[in-house]
């Protein structure tokens, strides 16, 4: 990463942890949601961006995980084992869905995703016996760490920031080691990523497994965040909705998840004055984005960067150029 | 036995819609590789075109004539010059996000600006019940299925039997092929569009009378036409029609016989099955991939 690029991270980072001590509580309940989405949205990001798949179940791994924390903590088992284990159920999940899956791919792959989504919210809706139905479950009670409890917003918030950290740290670190260079080879031309002997299938699977664990982890995070979880909220426009962040984000670019969950969380917020037109003027802001920009907002901002370089390296070059041809 | 043939007729008739909807569905896919997400808020929205006509004082006939229409100029023309046209260079993955916005947009416009209740929607024959063997059936039921056999009847006719149509298919099969031989592809695949607007809008006028006009009808039917199509095969018209009313008539048993509660999860299954099994679907040809 650049120096540029690591002192916007560093001002990010902090903005994100000075954030609650100027926030009311719906402030903080904000920026708690826009941490858990992110970490959904990452996942997708791998799936989309990465493997180039386009997933319309990440809302659905999402309900798995929450449905999984909010089952196993009351039966007290402790929040970081559920936690994990919420993690874990998503990945076999998402590598048994994936496996016969992605023998076909794009668009067919939306369509078993897509089904696979409404059949797990036709499951959470109809087995009152274990998901309590549409009456959902509530208080998942916040975990306490080391004596140390996150009850309150903002240790929650600290919580959900300090996951968020570790999560993407270690997609960073996966992305980079030689191991994951195969995902970035795997974006870039899949034709000839095969073609160098990557094994592209199981690549390809494997991003989507992982990014379907962590849409269990982030889910695993919600469900102590809303303290109210329901089928409905897992239903297909939460994945939609997943889509659309890294969409706009910007899909393939390691930060683009981060602005796009941002987006989608301050936008109802700032549209406000629009009241119930929110969604349309949303849905119309996307259209046209996609029609000029569709590499999402981190794009527009490489696109303008590169428009600044271009005309420094242009400026640069022709000095060289006279250098030389003064010798 | 009764309630057997009671199922099957009106299975067959939501079926038939969906058949319609999804023929349109491959249309588009075929001629311009445009998967159109949107296009169960196509077939909500000209029911409202129709019922704002009627608003206006035009008689029923008249006004699903303007319905048509409207359908024609905004969910044909103005969708494949604003929204497909610009978007086509890019490949398919920002084009299904730009319809996945569009629908959320049709939606909300209909919830916004005509109503978030339900509309009585006039049919188009009085429903007086009729007894075959021991199974009541509506003339609704009949209509409606009479009228989508009809227009599917024509597009098959328009589409093999036509200059125009064959045009149309050549332009499926092999857009470079055809502009060779001197089909005018552009034009061609304007009228797919054309032809779909059209198709979105008889299913509109046919189903709201069942569904009665809602801006959420387009969830469910959006689904059953992907689902039907690629059930049938994505590339084949014969496809998505017999998808179409395997769909509805599958939907309608399941429910019926096995377990009501899962009644939107038969056709996922099935859908599951038929990618995993046959992805082409049961009448489709295998694509090539270019590279």
């Amino acid at each position: 990463m650049t120096r540029a690029g690591l002192t916007i991270v560093a001002v990010a980072l902090a903005a994100a942890v000075a954030a609650p001590f100027f926030l009311k509580p719906f402030g903080i309940f904000l920026i708690s949601t826009w941490t858990v989405l992110t970490i959904a949205a990452i996942g997708l990001n791998l799936t989309l961006g990465y493997a180039g798949q386009i997933s319309l179940a990440q809302g659905a791994f999402v309900g798995i995980g929450a449905y999984t924390v909010a089952l196993l903590t009351p039966a007290g088992v402790p929040f970081f084992a559920a936690f994990i284990a919420a993690g874990f159920l998503c990945f076999a999940i998402g590598w048994a869905l994936g496996y016969p899956a992605l023998r076909v791919q794009h668009h067919y792959l939306a369509f078993v995703t897509l089904a696979f989504t409404t059949l797990v919210f036709l499951v959470l809706r109809n087995e009152q016996w274990l998901t309590n139905g549409i009456y959902g479950i509530t208080g998942t009670p916040r975990p306490t760490l080391f004596g140390w409890t996150s009850s309150g917003a903002r240790d929650f918030y600290f919580l959900c920031l300090g996951v968020l950290v570790v999560l993407s740290l270690a997609t960073w670190w996966m992305l980079h080691s030689p191991w994951g260079r195969a995902f970035v080879a795997l974006r870039e031309n899949p034709v000839r990523a095969q073609s160098l002997g990557l094994d592209t299938r199981r690549y390809t699977l494997m991003a989507f497994a992982i990014g379907s664990s962590l849409g269990g982890l982030s889910g695993a995070l919600y469900a102590p965040l809303v303290q109210f979880i329901e089928p409905n909220s897992f239903a297909l426009g939460l994945s939609f909705n997943l889509l659309l962040m890294v969409i706009v984000g910007g899909s393939g670019n390691f930060f683009g998840p981060y602005v796009g969950a941002l987006i989608s969380v301050l936008l109802p917020e700032w549209l406000r004055v629009a009241q119930g037109y929110y969604l349309i003027v949303y849905s119309v802001a996307v259209m046209v984005m996609m029609a000029f920009c569709p590499a999402g907002v981190l794009g527009l901002v490489e696109r303008a960067s590169r428009l600044v370089d271009g005309r420094r390296k242009a400026i640069s070059g022709t000095a060289l150029h006279t250098g030389g041809t003064s010798k | 036995m009764a309630s057997f043939i009671q199922l099957l007729v009106s299975g067959l008739t939501t079926g038939a819609i969906y058949a319609l909807i999804a023929v349109g569905f491959t249309l588009l896919w075929q001629t311009s590789q445009t998967i159109n997400f949107a296009q169960g808020e196509f077939v909500m929205l000209p029911a409202f075109f129709v019922l704002l006509a009627m608003n206006a004082g035009a008689p029923f006939l008249l006004a699903a004539l303007i319905g048509i229409v409207l359908s024609i100029l905004i969910l044909g023309i103005l969708f494949k010059f604003i929204i497909v046209d610009p978007m086509l260079k890019y490949g398919v993955l920002p084009l299904v996000i730009s319809t996945i916005a569009l629908s959320v947009f049709l939606k909300e416009s209909v919830k916004d600006f005509y109503s978030s209740q339900a509309q009585p929607f006039p049919a188009l024959v009085p429903a007086i019940d009729i007894r075959i063997f021991d199974a009541v059936v509506s003339t609704q039921s009949l209509a409606v299925l009479a009228v989508a056999i009809i227009t599917v009847v024509a597009l098959n006719f328009l589409l093999n039997k036509t200059r125009l149509g064959r045009q149309m298919q050549a332009t499926a099969q092999n857009a470079n092929l055809a502009r060779i031989l001197g089909v005018p592809v552009r034009r061609m695949v304007l009228y797919t569009f054309l032809l779909n607007a059209t198709l979105v809008a008889v299913a509109s006028i046919l189903i709201s009378p069942i569904y009665l006009a809602k801006f959420t009808n387009g969830e469910t039917l959006g689904i059953a036409a992907f689902i039907a199509a690629i059930i049938g095969g994505f590339n084949q018209v014969r496809g998505a029609v017999l998808g179409g009313v395997i769909l509805g008539v599958l939907d309608n048993l399941s429910a019926a016989y096995i377990s009501s509660q899962y009644r939107g999860a038969f056709p996922l299954i099935i859908l599951i099955i038929v990618i995993l099994l046959r992805p082409q679907g049961l009448l489709g040809r295998v694509e090539e991939r270019a590279v």
